[in-house]
């Protein structure tokens, strides 16, 4: 298999590569960042790359395998979402306030990888703070989606996502709020998992939302995904929500078989508001579940409809609380005028941060403020309770949910410029999985004039294993997931 | 518009955000469309429900109360904007 090749392959077939060693650490992240240089004018899909230091991890990496012939991780090249802290590593969360800040600590995540071997490609672009479904809040410019350069890849993890969708890498982590891994996913044709709230530390990763942020994977197949899900996943005492619990690993579960498993289908999920081309590769994808044996039940989530109104009441409740950290005093931006210590916070403050997340600290403050908390803020922890039992009801009838994940395909660049609250509208499948606090992912479905649809899967808490099983075996019966961008085949390097 | 100007400066005092004149009046607008969205959550009857207020929120546990941070402060001040012999320089609090 030529290096090119090798490029385009699952984590199995690199890793024995490495193993065989019929490539080198240092050569297969050498490959990625001439490929990241070629692709970044166009894709902006990075905000950092540093040859020097990817091929120092890689060099590293190529004196572990030595050492530890075993773990077969080491040497492959994975992108961050630059929302997890890395030592030695520029973390912005795409944001002006953090534009210079390296990082001095690992976030769980990260030091899971890196323990495995994992070579760190760059750190991928991103709405600021991962807040937007669209990854044109980054301040460093928006990422295009490789399927089509006017577009915009869905986010907030719009980089991770066209990273691995152009195959400027194998794998990338995401986050995941509101939609941020599964959307993006889904918009570039590609696998992607949010785990069960609990299952993935948040500890080093810069917090947007505290009970909806949710750490997770992006890469080629589902196959994929359960491998790094063993990774990444696991109790970690820094986080006070990471929930202790002995899973068996998600790798283990994958090739059981998904005859009998029962799919519910969300009726509320098909009718208005669903564009027609969606709505068509969903339902066939749908129909090839049952073609492989599954029993459809239709099932009722009647509160989901709430999900938009609670979600913009609880995220910028959380949000306005959590960025009260940025102070212009400790790390960050810092402000050049300022009379005193109140106008050293406000300036510093109202330079770094951009028009969406200034917008949602304001609705954060206003619905946590005297006289609007029980009005507001408690009332959204009170419907959220209401979709948590839907769901919960839901499935007594099914095993796994089965729905869109967005109401259309990818949007051009631009398209909601004038209107930023008509873009929270189209976050109606995903958001109630985080309210909820379940696992979900993305695969890659069918096409609509040519652009990527996603099939989302919602499990009940802890079944990410059912989810990842279900996926595997879709994509064992189609190839949806091995379709690339004409333009980032690869063949053309 | 449900929120006024003076509505989005109390806020923004609030949150500790110096806004441009100009984005006041953009805030405007979007604050009340925010507030026209989770004004739907207002007609549902929750008199029965106790609020949730994060997933995990029924496995919440206590760990040892011990010292598991070492001393990094030489670390974290090398990425903060303005320190002096170890402290974080503001400007002058109490005259």
């Amino acid at each position: 298999m030529s290096l090119t090749e090798l490029l385009n392959q699952g984590l199995l077939e690199i890793s024995a590569a490495l193993g065989r060693r019929e490539v080198s650490a240092v050569e297969l992240a050498t490959a990625y960042l001439d490929r990241i240089d070629q692709a970044q004018p166009e894709l902006n899909a990075f905000i950092t790359v540093d040859r020097k230091h990817t091929l120092q991890e890689a060099a590293l990496a190529d004196e572990m395998r030595v050492a530890s012939p075993d773990l077969p991780w080491v040497g492959i090249p994975i992108a961050q979402k630059d929302l997890f802290c890395a030592k030695g590593w520029r973390t912005t969360a795409g944001s002006r306030m953090l534009e210079n800040f390296i990082s001095p600590y690992d976030a769980h995540v990260v030091e899971q990888l890196n323990r495995q071997g994992f070579v760190t490609l760059g750190r991928a672009n991103m709405d600021e703070f991962a807040m937007g479904s669209s990854n044109e809040n980054s301040f460093f410019g928006p990422v295009k989606n490789p399927w089509d350069l006017t577009r915009v890849p869905g986010g907030s993890s719009g980089g991770s996502a066209a990273a691995v969708a152009a195959g400027l890498a194998p794998a990338a982590t995401g986050t995941d709020t509101g939609g941020s891994i599964r959307q993006p996913a889904a918009w570039c044709g590609i696998s992607g998992i949010k785990p069960t709230y609990g299952r993935v530390s948040r500890y080093g990763m810069i917090a947007y939302a505290s009970s909806l942020d949710q750490a997770g994977m992006f890469a080629r197949s589902a196959q994929d995904l359960a491998l790094l899900m063993d990774v990444i996943s696991g109790h970690d005492p820094r986080d006070a929500t990471s929930v202790n619990r002995q899973d068996a690993p998600c790798s283990h579960g994958l090739h059981q078989p998904i005859r009998g498993l029962r799919v519910g289908i969300p009726k509320q999920w098909f009718g208005k508001g669903l564009s027609d081309g969606v709505k068509a590769v969903v339902e066939s994808a749908i129909q090839e579940l049952l073609a492989l044996g599954c029993e459809g039940v239709e099932i009722d989530l009647p509160m989901s409809e709430q999900a938009i109104p609670a979600y913009y009441v609880i995220a910028p409740a959380e949000a306005s609380s959590n960025l009260s950290r940025f102070d212009g005093v400790r790390f960050g931006h810092r402000a050049a005028q300022y009379k005193d210590l109140g106008e050293l916070y406000e300036h510093s403050r109202g330079e770094g941060f951009g028009p969406e997340v200034k917008r949602r600290i304001l609705m954060g403050s206003y619905v946590l403020s005297h006289g609007y908390y029980d009005a507001y803020y408690l009332q959204a922890q009170r419907v959220r309770r209401l979709i948590a039992n839907d769901f919960e009801r839901a499935f007594e009838r099914c095993d796994v949910i089965a729905g869109p994940v967005a109401p259309t395909t990818a949007f051009p660049l631009g398209s909601f410029g004038a209107d930023p609250v008509q873009m929270y509208l189209a976050d109606l499948y995903t958001i109630p999985v985080n309210l909820a606090g379940l696992p979900a992912l993305s695969v890659p479905a069918g096409f609509d004039h040519g652009l990527p649809v996603g099939l989302q899967l919602i499990g009940p808490w802890w079944e990410e294993t059912r989810l990842l099983q279900m996926a595997h075996a879709f994509q064992t019966a189609t190839d949806w997931h091995t379709k690339r961008p004409a333009s980032y085949s690869g063949v053309t390097q | 518009m449900r929120f006024t100007e003076e509505d989005v400066r109390r806020v923004a005092r609030l949150s500790r955000l110096a806004l441009e004149p100009k984005e006041i009046k953009g805030f405007q607008l979007d604050l009340s469309q925010i507030l026209d969205l989770a004004e739907k959550l207002l007609a549902i009857d929750t008199s029965k429900v106790e609020p949730l207020a994060h997933p995990g929120s029924s496995s919440v546990f206590l760990r040892p109360d011990v010292v598991t941070e070492i001393n990094q402060r030489e670390a974290f001040q090398a990425v903060a904007p303005e320190v002096d012999r170890g402290l974080y320089l503001v400007p002058r609090v109490v005259e």
